[in-house]
């Protein structure tokens, strides 16, 4: 059976971007019958749907909900993360473009099911096309009683706001957001307390990325069983945007059943570029460890890539063919990590920096092997000990470089072939 | 809070205090308006943030201008220099970078003389290096104020900046 989309099924349909069209599609049927559950039986099926967060960390949904304390002496807050960052990665903004009513409903059925009457919407700065249309679908959904005082006519109050970054990979970070949204730099918290029990302004604080909320709709209209029915087993379940980039012939943002494989997912890209080899794909955004050629039948879910010793991530496919320099692409991605550490940890601020440099040393020609070891010990002491996960994600890229193109790498610097003939790809004709 | 009293506090655009302080409900500190607050008083401000533009910012929300100050030098969107009447900032994160966006930063730098982060003599135009923009499916890609113009080619880049204003 053909799958049939869920989450990006309006695109296209600039009528969903009223209250009204959404209505006509089917919208907001979700949030009423939400409203008639209780609480607690919301929370219980998205945690039986296993719907695990599409932000880049996989924790389950459900399981985040339950850790909020259902009776608070203070107000609660649903932070909808927006603030889509990771290199790569262009998903959410389809979502919140496209259908931004879809993210409203998530929204306010998260709010229902942890007794929050309000939602940040957390956006990047830069997206200020999404944050307008955003902006005009809550003031449209206030203007039609699905936000305000009295949430479909139920008495219960959920008010939605959209907050604009303002250029910071950090503020991705849960409690780097929560900082950001508070009005500071946008560094990390020290964790626990986790944001469940101590959020925003303090409070008890949910924070799902867009896709996250997206799925929440539609689980709770047609069920846990049909969310779990999709995708290959009770861990990886639900339908996934999978943004493909980089060397393939119709890059894009792809729905399909969670766990295809890279393989299937190419296909449906029209394959390669120009018919051009594989050389490394990075299977879930920028902080995720690269794959080779030979990867290319593992299922794209959280288990197996984490398995395959990469990781789903935001799952942003970035696609590399034949010509590319993977010292090159590393390099770009270390200088991106050394430009966004938020400086408060040591081993991050100076570790991702060093990879940087010994990478640039390496790419410019002026390298030895001696740099590639040197690299290699660097490594191991930039992640694990800070206290967000940047520093760990940083060493991904690098760390998978070695260990599949090490030799290569090797081979390359004992023959002073650095730096390799850069593609003038204009000069061979227009890409796009 | 100590502030230097020899010098009078600065006051914000009326509309911009205004804009602020309709903000205020959504809230409940007001130290989680810097943000909103700065996005404001920059574009009042024509797309920088001059010292006495801070310290308005922070005197209206009651923070320490240091403060406020030190948010502005964190965010890549906020600039304490000046900058050109036209912003672009063109993406040569990795998705970017496999599409050519090397290639149009010397485009850039032809077209407009000048090196990355500065103004052009007529005060028209910066450009700098930005981290991925979220539009990889249709790189290179860059932003031009608030714009994104996308599958971009030499020509292309050339054609825009010569016709921005």
């Amino acid at each position: 059976m053909a799958f049939e989309k869920v989450l990006t099924r309006n695109v296209g349909n600039p009528a969903v971007l009223r209250t009204r069209g959404y209505r006509d599609t089917g919208g907001y049927d979700a949030l009423s019958k939400a409203l008639r559950m209780a609480p607690e039986e919301v929370i219980e099926e998205v945690k039986r749907s296993g719907l695990r967060g599409r932000g880049g960390a996989g924790f389950p949904c459900g399981m985040k909900w339950s850790f909020v304390p259902r009776q608070s002496p203070q107000p609660k807050y649903i932070v909808c993360n927006a603030d889509e960052s990771e290199p790569g990665t262009f998903k959410d903004r389809l979502l919140m473009e496209f259908d931004p009513h879809q993210l409203l409903e998530g929204c306010v059925i998260a709010g229902w099911a942890v007794g929050a009457n309000t939602t940040y919407i957390y956006i990047r700065g830069e997206y200020t096309k999404a944050a307008s249309v955003l902006e005009e679908a809550v003031r449209d959904a206030y203007a039609s009683g699905i936000l305000g005082d009295s949430v479909l006519g139920t008495g219960f109050r959920h008010d939605i706001h959209v907050h604009r970054g303002a250029g910071a990979y950090i503020c991705g970070e849960e409690t780097g957001l929560l900082e950001s949204l508070e009005g500071r730099l946008g560094q990390p918290r020290v964790k626990p307390p986790f944001p469940a029990v101590v959020g925003a302004f303090g409070c008890p604080t949910v924070i799902n990325n867009v896709e996250t909320l997206c799925c929440v709709p539609h689980i709770v209209q047609r069920g846990a069983d049909w969310f779990k029915g999709i995708g290959p087993d009770e861990r990886n379940t639900g339908p996934k945007l999978y943004a493909v980039s980089g060397h393939v012939e119709r890059p894009g943002t792809y729905e399909h059943p969670i766990g295809i494989t890279f393989q299937e997912l190419l296909d449906g890209c029209g394959g390669m570029y120009q018919g051009r080899a594989l050389k490394a794909v990075i299977p879930g955004g920028a902080s995720a460890p690269m794959l080779g050629p030979e990867d290319r039948e593992i299922p794209l879910d959280f288990d197996r890539l984490a398995r395959a010793g990469s990781m789903l991530g935001s799952a942003a496919v970035i696609v590399m063919d034949e010509t590319t320099c993977v010292v090159r692409a590393t390099l770009r991605l270390a200088r991106f990590f050394a430009h966004e550490s938020c400086g408060q940890c040591t081993p991050c601020r100076e570790g991702t920096n060093w990879m940087a440099k010994i990478l640039a040393r390496i790419e410019s020609g002026k390298g030895t092997e001696a740099d590639l070891d040197l690299l290699a010990s660097v490594v191991p002491n930039v992640g694990g000990i800070s206290l967000c996960a940047l520093g760990d994600a940083s060493q991904g890229p690098v760390k998978s470089m070695i260990a599949k193109f090490g030799e290569e790498i090797r081979d390359n610097l004992r023959h002073g072939r650095y730096p390799l003939p850069r593609r003038r790809i204009f000069e061979l004709g227009a890409v796009a | 809070m100590t502030r230097n009293t020899a010098t009078p506090t600065p006051a914000l655009p009326e509309d911009v205090r205004a804009e602020i302080d309709a903000l205020r409900p959504r809230y409940p500190t007001a130290e989680a308006l810097v943000l909103p607050a700065l996005h404001l008083a920059q574009r009042a401000s024509g797309g920088w943030l001059p010292p006495e533009m801070i310290a308005a910012v922070a005197a209206h929300l009651d923070l320490a201008p240091a403060k406020v100050a030190a948010v502005v030098s964190f965010y890549d969107m906020f600039h304490d220099r000046p900058v050109g009447r036209h912003r672009i900032r063109l993406c040569t994160n990795l998705s970017c970078q496999l599409r050519g966006a090397d290639e149009l930063l010397e485009v850039l730098a032809e077209e407009l003389g000048t090196g990355e982060g500065e103004v052009t003599p007529d005060g028209r135009c910066s450009y700098v290096q930005f981290e991925c923009l979220g539009s990889c499916d249709t790189a290179p890609m860059m932003m031009v104020d608030d714009e994104y113009h996308e599958n971009l080619t030499p020509d292309r880049v050339r054609q825009i900046v010569r016709g921005l204003g």
